[in-house]
């Protein structure tokens, strides 16, 4: 690189250790606060390092729940929260893949409308139709099931518009090879288009996968019943019930256990996790 | 846009194509009618009358104070958040683009808060700054700055946006980081050789190639500031304190709960989808230009 001379060689890693430390900040005062006991915390003493009781928290955050409700133990979130972040980012993927399929490789009446009915999708988010999607979904008895958690959220432009893009980069010659040695379509999709999209995949189920584990708005319209709740709409639940008995060490606890999955996602798949980002974008 | 090399077959296209088609058809857009349906209704009190009144409710939504203010903070929101998380990042990345030891280790440290929940990214940082108990506010308030973010509405938008910045840095900084890697190392080294400081070589050179990079990141976050942050507000402020806080997405929420004012609720859906149009175009027509570069 260009020049490096005397103190200008230090100013990176000053600034990037000081923006690692102010972004894990919050996090490291969450993993103290859930360590101590709860009338230490709301009198505002807690102290800076982590504490004694970081066993008996986790223990009852998981399988016992916090004692001034009726809230299920987290443990049961976690599954939940599992369920619907797979289903979903293997949903998209399964029914996305297979609509680019169609729209690239066949052609037929309509095949414009159809792409341009799922491309029009991404200006409607949920956010925008939150109680007439809710009231479709109360209608056809979907409220506190998996599947009203899931299906709702299934379809996706971007996977699609994903998919379409990377089929449109494999050459011809590989169709034209398959329909002389007599495949089909599906058997082309099967041998051909499934194993070179691996990667692709890959990417997008660690991208879609923290897209369904931080679902937030759809959750709390959709589930009723406590054992039915994900756990990212359980932490919020616990705090409200009344500020002076709030038991900090469950909730930070809880948020630990929420943020854990996600976040080990993105450390250990990085490489996927940042093509997924980059390249879904465009 | 399509292949040369395709394959017959009748129906099995539309097979490949019903299930997205379903789900798009059920959960996207028959609501989205519905919403306009309903902008155009009014509801009694008691839910058993309901009429067609034209732009009766949009009408109303634009005589209310209270819808400018909410379009108001939704605005100042996204300038703090976009302002603030675009230059911290831009200031990362362009630290983690020299060539420096462990490069990878402090991308890998700076990237994960992206998935991290809004909503408990909203705990984390209340645990924070809640007045009595927050660590931080217990050194604000040593200052004698008396921060209270559950009675004062400036220190809890101000909590919001930080909580919002903190979140979204990390993705900002990963896509300046994909933007500085794409610069030629050449065209910077032979600036170096006439003489321009580091300084003159970011305003005059980095900067100008990133504005394609810049654009599309500032579009992103009004998007994110839009719509991510509900799980903010709502983990955080639930709005407030007297509606400080409240986003246009958050008010939706807000208005049509419980079946409240559903009417209102639905016309600002519809003002929200128009909103949101308008930005999915911005955003398409800056990727156009962007394939010219």
């Amino acid at each position: 690189m260009v020049e490096h001379r005397g103190l200008g060689r230090v100013v990176p890693y000053i600034i990037l250790t000081l923006g690692v430390a102010i972004v894990a900040f919050p996090v490291y005062l969450c993993f103290v606060g859930s360590t101590h006991p709860q009338e230490i915390t709301a009198n505002g003493q807690m102290p800076l390092t982590p504490g004694p009781i970081f066993f008996e928290t986790y223990y009852k955050t998981l399988f016992v729940g916090s004692s001034g409700s009726t809230r299920e133990p987290v443990a049961t979130m976690l599954v939940n929260s599992f369920i619907m972040a797979c289903t979903i980012a293997l949903g998209k993927i399964a029914i996305s893949i297979i609509s680019a399929f169609a729209v690239v490789y066949f052609k037929f009446p309509l095949r414009m409308a159809a792409f341009w009915l799922i491309f029009i999708t991404l200006m409607l988010p949920v956010e925008v139709r939150i109680y007439p999607t809710y009231k479709i979904a109360a209608d056809l008895n979907l409220l506190d099931s998996y599947a009203g958690l899931t299906i709702p959220l299934i379809a996706s432009a971007t996977a699609t518009l994903f998919f379409r893009q990377f089929f449109l980069t494999i050459p011809d010659e590989l169709v034209e090879a398959s329909k002389l040695d007599g495949a089909g379509p599906l058997r082309f999709f099967w041998d051909t288009v499934l194993p070179l999209s691996r990667t692709n995949i890959a990417a997008l189920f660690v991208i879609l996968f923290i897209y369904g584990w931080n679902q937030y708005l759809w959750p709390i319209l959709i589930t009723t019943r406590d054992d039915m709740q994900t756990i990212v709409i359980g932490i919020k639940k616990m705090i409200v019930t009344a500020d002076a008995l709030t038991e900090w060490n469950v909730v930070l606890a809880t948020a630990m256990l929420a943020m854990l999955p996600p976040v080990m996602v993105v450390v250990l798949m990085q490489r996927w996790f940042v093509k997924g980002l980059v390249e879904t974008e465009k | 846009m399509q292949k040369r090399a395709i394959f017959g077959g009748k129906s099995l296209p539309y097979l490949l194509l019903l299930p997205q088609l379903f789900v798009v058809a059920v959960f996207f857009y028959w609501p989205a009618s519905q919403a306009l349906w309903q902008s155009f209704l009014l509801q009694d009190a008691f839910g058993l009358n309901t009429s067609f009144v034209w732009f009766e409710n949009y009408k109303e939504l634009f005589e209310d104070t209270g819808y400018y203010r909410t379009m108001l903070t939704t605005a100042v929101f996204a300038i703090m958040v976009a302002g603030l998380s675009l230059s911290l990042a831009l200031l990362l990345a362009v630290q983690a683009d020299k060539s420096i030891k462990g490069a990878s280790v402090y991308k890998t440290l700076l990237i994960w808060p992206y998935a991290v929940a809004p909503a408990v990214a909203g705990v984390l940082w209340i645990f924070m700054f809640q007045p009595s108990l927050g660590v931080v506010a217990q050194g604000i308030r040593a200052m004698g700055w008396n921060w209270n973010p559950l009675l004062n509405g400036n220190d809890a938008l101000t909590l919001v946006v930080l909580a919002s910045t903190w979140k979204q840095i990390s993705y900002n900084f990963l896509f300046f980081l994909a933007g500085l890697q794409s610069i030629p190392r050449a065209v910077i080294e032979a600036a170096a050789i006439d003489g321009a400081s580091p300084a003159r070589r970011f305003w005059t050179i980095i900067l100008p190639l990133l504005s394609p990079t810049i654009f599309f990141l500032v579009v992103v976050n009004i998007v994110y500031v839009f719509f991510d942050t509900f799980g903010i507000i709502d983990a955080m402020t639930q709005g407030g304190p007297s509606k400080a806080t409240e986003t246009l997405v958050y008010k939706v929420f807000f208005d049509g709960r419980l079946g409240g004012n559903l009417g209102s609720s639905a016309a600002q859906s519809v003002i929200l989808m128009i909103m949101v149009v308008a930005l999915t175009a911005v955003q398409f027509r800056f990727i156009e230009r962007r394939v010219a570069y």
